[in-house]
C-alpha cells in the first residue's frame, strides 16, 4: 500500500554513512528515503505531511542495541509498547531487546511473539534470543530458527555465558547462524554478594565491590577462545560484541583482538561515561546497576575510547524496574536503569559539549555504528534508499528531563531533574510520526 | 516523597561536569543518627556532656526524662551487647520500648524493611534504633518512615554509637577532656598526639570505618592493622588522618590505644584465612603488650574470641578497658535516645 509522501524541510541532514552534514530536505515515500535534496528542490512535491525543520538536526533515527523492554512476563515494568514510546521519545526507532523476560527468549516462538503487531511496538523491535536454553548456561538454543523468526543475535544478558567450553560452542554455532555473541562480561564468581564497583567507594560506604578484573577477565577469555576458533579454522569468523563494556582493561582487550583482526565490538552505555561511583551518595539506589558505575579512571577511558572510535556505539542498557524493587536495601535493590530518553542529552552533554566531539560522530555512535554492529541493513543511514527512520532534534536548545514525565512504566533513573542539550522535536519511524514534543 | 528523595540525590550527585551543591544539608529527620559522620563537633560534645549528665541523675529522676515515649528495637542480626546497652538506656529513660527482630515476625515472611518501618511507625513508635546485615539499611529506613532512626550497626558500614562510646572510653581514661558537665567540649585539638591502633578484621568492621571517620577529626592518628585479605590498600582512602602499618609489633610500638577486632567468620563470604599464621602476626599478647605498649590503653568492641585476635590474658589484663566500653555504652545510648526523642543542646542540659 502506498503511502503519501512526507517532505522534511530547511532542516541540517547529518548523516555519517554519506558523510553528509549539510542544508538538505528530505523525501520519504513507502516506508523509505526516496530523495535526499538541496535546498528549494523538493518544492514541487505535492506531500501530504510537510514538516518544518529549520534551526533543527535531521539525523537518522537513533539505534539501541540493548534495552530490556520486560515483555513477556514482566510488563509491571515496563511492555513493549511503552517501552517503545519510550524511545520514541529519546530519538531511537530501532531498539534491540534482550532475552531476559520470562520466560526467557529462547525459541522462535517467543521471538515471533515479541515481533507481533499485537504488542503495539511504535518503533521498529529487533529481538535478541537467547544463546542458552533459559539462559542457563548449559545447552545451545537453535541459532538457525532463531535467527530466521528474527532474532538478530544471542546473548545470555544479566547473565554470562561463563563455561570455556559452552561459550566456545556458542561462538562456533553463531558464527555459523551469521549472527553476533553479545557476551554480560561478568565472572560472577568473583561477585558474589557484590552491588557495585570495587575500590575506596565500596570501602567506605561498607558494600562488597565487583572488580575490573571481573569484567575484563571474561572478555579476554572471550577473544582466547575466537583466537583459537580462528586458527583452527579460518573459515569461521565469530562475532564477539562486548555488552555494556566498562572498565579499561576490558577496552584494552577489544583493542589487542582488533589489531589481531578479530572480529569484536563492543558498546559503552550513557552512565558508564557520566558518571562514577561516587554518585552512590547514600546508597541510592537509582545508582546500582551492572556493570556498576566505575571510578574516575574507567570513566575517561570510557570517554577516551569513544573520541578515539575504539568503542563502536553508544547503547542504553535500558532496565526499567518498579518502585518497590528499588525501595529496597541497596544490597537487595535490583540492578539497572531507564536509559531512552536520556541517551542523546547524556551524549551531546558529555561528548559534543564537553569534549569537543561533532555532531556527525554523536550520530554515528548512535545510530549508524550500533546498526552495523548488529548487520541492520538499512537503518542508521539517511541515504536514498534507506529506511525513512529519523529524528529531528535542538542540538542547542536545552530541556529538563523529569522522570515523572517519561514514557517508560518505571521511573528508575538517575538523571531526573538533569538539564540536558538536544531536545527531540520529532521522531519518524518508517516515514510515520511516532514522537512530537 | 518521591520528590524530596529526588531533592536530596540531586544535591549529592558525583558527576564528572554536574557541579557539587556545596552546603550539605541533612534530608533525614533531627535526632537520627546514620553516620558518625553526620555529627558535627558540637554535637558530639554535647552528647558527651549529656552522658555524663545523666549517668550522674538518680535513676528516679532518669526515669521521669523520656517517661512513655515509644521506642522500637528493630534487629535484622544478633546483638548482646548493643541490643541490651540500647534496651537498658531506654528503660532507664521510663521509655516504652518493644523489640522486633527478624526471626518470629513478620519479616521471616517477606514483609520488606520500608514496610517494617512504617508498621511501627503507625504502631506509635517515635524512633527506632537498627540493627541490620545490609550497609545502608539506616537510611531507607529513615527516609521510608520519617521517624529519627539511631544506626545500631549496618552491615559492614558503620556503627556511629560504638564509636561514640570508644571515644568516651579512651576520654576517661586518657584524662584528656571531660566527662563532666563543666569541662570544655571536645575539638580539634582534643587527641592531638595520640595515635589509635585498629587491628584485625577491618574490611568488614563497621566499628573500624566509624572510629576511622571520627577520631582524626578530633586530632587523633589512626593506624589500621591487618592482612591483605582483612586490610585492602585503599582502606586508607576512607579519610585523612588513616595510615596502614601491616608490622602488628611496629605499629604497638606507637600507639595509646589499642582497638583489637574480632574475625568475622559471618562475613567472609568464602575467603580462607589461615588462623595460625594470623595469631602469629596478630594476636595481642600480654608478651606484646609489655614489650611494645606497656602503657597502652586495649579495646575491644566485643564479641571476643579468646585465643584468636586477643589471648585471654591481655583481654582481663589491667590494660584492658573492655567492660568499661560497655559500662560507658549505656550512657552514650542515654544520651543518643534523650537527641532523638528530646533534642539536646550543645551544652549538654537534658535535665
Amino acid at each position: 500500500m502506498s503511502t503519501k509522501p512526507m517532505v522534511i524541510r530547511g532542516g541540517r541532514l547529518i548523516d555519517p554513512a554519506t558523510g553528509t552534514d549539510a542544508q538538505r530536505d528530505l523525501l520519504l515515500r513507502d516506508g523509505v528515503v526516496v530523495a535526499v535534496e538541496k535546498p528549494g528542490q523538493l518544492a514541487k512535491v505535492q506531500a501530504a505531511t510537510v514538516v518544518d525543520a529549520s534551526g533543527l538536526v535531521v539525523a537518522p533515527g537513533l539505534v539501541d542495541i540493548h534495552v530490556h523492554l520486560r515483555e513477556p512476563g514482566q510488563d509491571y515494568k515496563e511492555t513493549i509498547a511503552t517501552g517503545t514510546a519510550a524511545a520514541a521519545a529519546g530519538g531511537f526507532t530501532s531498539v534491540c531487546c534482550m532475552p531476559n523476560t520470562v520466560p526467557v527468549n529462547d525459541t522462535p516462538e517467543i521471538t515471533r511473539w515479541m515481533l507481533a503487531s499485537e504488542r503495539k511496538a511504535v518503533v521498529n523491535v529487533f529481538p535478541i534470543g537467547a544463546a542458552t536454553v533459559g539462559s542457563m548456561g548449559e545447552k545451545l538454543t537453535n541459532y538457525d530458527k532463531l535467527r530466521d523468526a528474527g532474532a538478530i543475535g544471542v546473548s545470555d544478558d544479566g547473565k554470562p555465558i561463563l563455561g570455556d567450553d559452552i561459550m566456545h560452542q556458542t561462538l562456533i554455532a553463531a558464527a555459523k547462524a551469521g549472527l553476533p555473541v553479545i557476551q554480560h562480561a561478568e565472572d560472577t564468581r568473583l561477585t558474589g554478594g557484590c552491588s557495585m564497583n570495587a575500590g575506596p567507594v565500596a570501602f567506605r560506604l561498607g558494600l562488597r565491590g565487583m572488580t575490573v578484573e571481573a569484567e575484563a577477565r571474561i572478555v579476554e577469555r572471550d577473544i582466547k577462545l575466537i583466537r583459537e576458533i580462528v586458527a583452527r579454522d579460518r573459515h569461521v569468523r565469530p562475532h564477539l560484541h562486548v555488552a555494556h563494556l566498562s572498565t579499561s582493561r576490558a577496552l584494552e582487550a577489544v583493542k589487542q583482538a582488533r589489531k589481531e583482526g578479530l572480529h569484536v565490538t563492543c558498546e559503552v552505555a550513557p552512565h558508564h561515561f557520566t558518571l562514577t561511583d561516587e554518585a552512590i551518595g547514600d546508597y541510592d539506589t537509582h545508582h546500582k546497576m551492572n556493570p556498576p558505575l566505575r571510578a574516575e579512571i574507567d570513566r575517561e577511558a570510557m570517554i577516551a575510547g569513544l573520541l578515539d572510535g575504539s568503542i563502536d556505539a553508544i547503547a542504553t542498557d535500558h532496565a526499567p524496574h518498579a518502585a518497590h524493587e528499588k525501595q529496597v536495601e541497596f544490597e537487595r535493590a535490583a540492578n539497572g536503569i531507564t536509559g531512552l530518553e536520556t541517551a542523546l542529552g547524556l551524549t551531546l552533554r558529555l561528548l559534543h559539549r564537553k569534549h569537543g566531539m561533532k555532531l556527525d560522530r554523536i550520530i554515528h555512535l548512535l545510530a549508524l555504528g550500533p546498526a552495523q554492529v548488529l548487520n541492520m541493513h538499512g537503518r542508521g543511514a539517511l541515504a536514498t534508499g534507506a529506511a525513512a527512520d529519523v529524528v529531528l532534534f535542538d542540538p542547542g536548545t536545552d530541556w529538563v528531563f523529569h522522570a515523572s514525565e517519561s514514557r517508560s512504566r518505571s521511573k528508575n533513573t538517575p538523571f531526573d531533574g538533569w538539564s540536558l542539550p538536544g531536545r527531540i522535536a520529532l521522531t519518524i519511524r518508517n516515514g510515520h510520526i511516532v514522537y512530537r514534543r | 516523597m518521591a520528590g524530596k528523595k529526588t531533592a536530596s540525590r540531586v544535591s549529592r550527585r558525583a558527576t564528572a561536569s554536574q557541579p557539587r551543591t556545596s552546603v550539605f544539608v541533612s534530608p533525614y529527620p533531627a535526632g537520627s543518627l546514620l553516620s558518625i559522620t553526620h555529627l558535627s563537633l558540637d554535637d558530639i560534645s554535647g552528647i558527651l556532656a549529656a552522658a555524663t549528665e545523666l549517668e550522674a541523675a538518680s535513676p528516679r529522676e532518669r526515669a521521669t526524662l523520656l517517661e512513655g515515649r515509644k521506642v522500637a528495637l528493630l534487629f535484622y542480626e544478633s546483638s548482646t551487647r548493643t541490643r541490651t546497652s540500647f534496651e537498658l538506656a531506654a528503660k532507664s529513660l521510663g521509655v516504652v520500648t518493644t523489640l522486633v527482630s527478624d526471626k518470629s515476625s513478620s519479616i521471616e515472611k517477606g514483609e520488606s524493611l520500608k514496610d517494617t518501618g512504617i508498621t511501627l511507625r503507625a504502631l506509635g513508635a517515635e524512633c527506632i534504633i537498627l540493627r541490620h546485615v545490609s550497609s545502608g539499611a539506616p537510611w531507607l529506613l529513615a527516609q521510608s518512615t520519617g521517624l529519627p532512626v539511631l544506626n545500631a550497626g549496618d552491615g559492614m558500614h558503620e556503627h556511629p554509637s560504638q564509636a561514640l562510646l570508644d571515644l568516651r572510653t579512651m576520654l576517661a581514661r586518657l584524662r584528656l577532656a571531660p566527662v563532666a558537665r563543666s569541662t570544655a567540649g571536645i575539638s580539634k585539638a582534643t587527641l592531638r598526639g595520640i595515635t589509635v591502633l585498629i587491628t584485625g578484621d577491618i574490611l568488614h568492621s563497621r566499628v573500624a570505618r566509624s572510629n576511622a571517620l571520627l577520631l582524626p577529626r578530633l586530632g587523633a592518628r589512626v593506624i589500621f592493622c591487618g592482612p591483605p585479605e582483612l586490610l585492602p590498600e585503599h582502606a586508607v582512602s576512607i579519610g585523612p588522618g588513616v595510615t596502614i602499618e601491616r608490622d602488628f609489633d611496629k605499629a604497638l610500638a606507637q600507639a595509646d590505644v589499642v582497638m583489637m577486632l574480632r574475625i568475622q567468620n559471618e562475613r567472609l563470604a568464602g575467603l580462607k584465612l589461615n588462623l595460625a599464621d594470623y595469631i602469629d602476626n596478630y594476636q595481642l599478647t600480654v608478651d606484646r603488650l609489655t614489650l611494645y605498649a606497656p602503657n597502652a590503653v586495649v579495646l575491644h568492641p566485643g564479641p571476643i574470641n579468646r585465643g584468636l585476635e586477643i589471648s585471654s590474658e591481655a583481654a582481663d589484663g589491667p590494660q584492658s578497658m573492655i567492660a568499661e566500653q560497655v559500662r560507658h555504652g549505656v550512657a552514650i545510648r542515654m544520651a543518643l535516645l534523650v537527641r532523638a526523642l528530646q533534642g539536646i543542646n550543645i551544652a549538654g542540659g537534658t535535665l
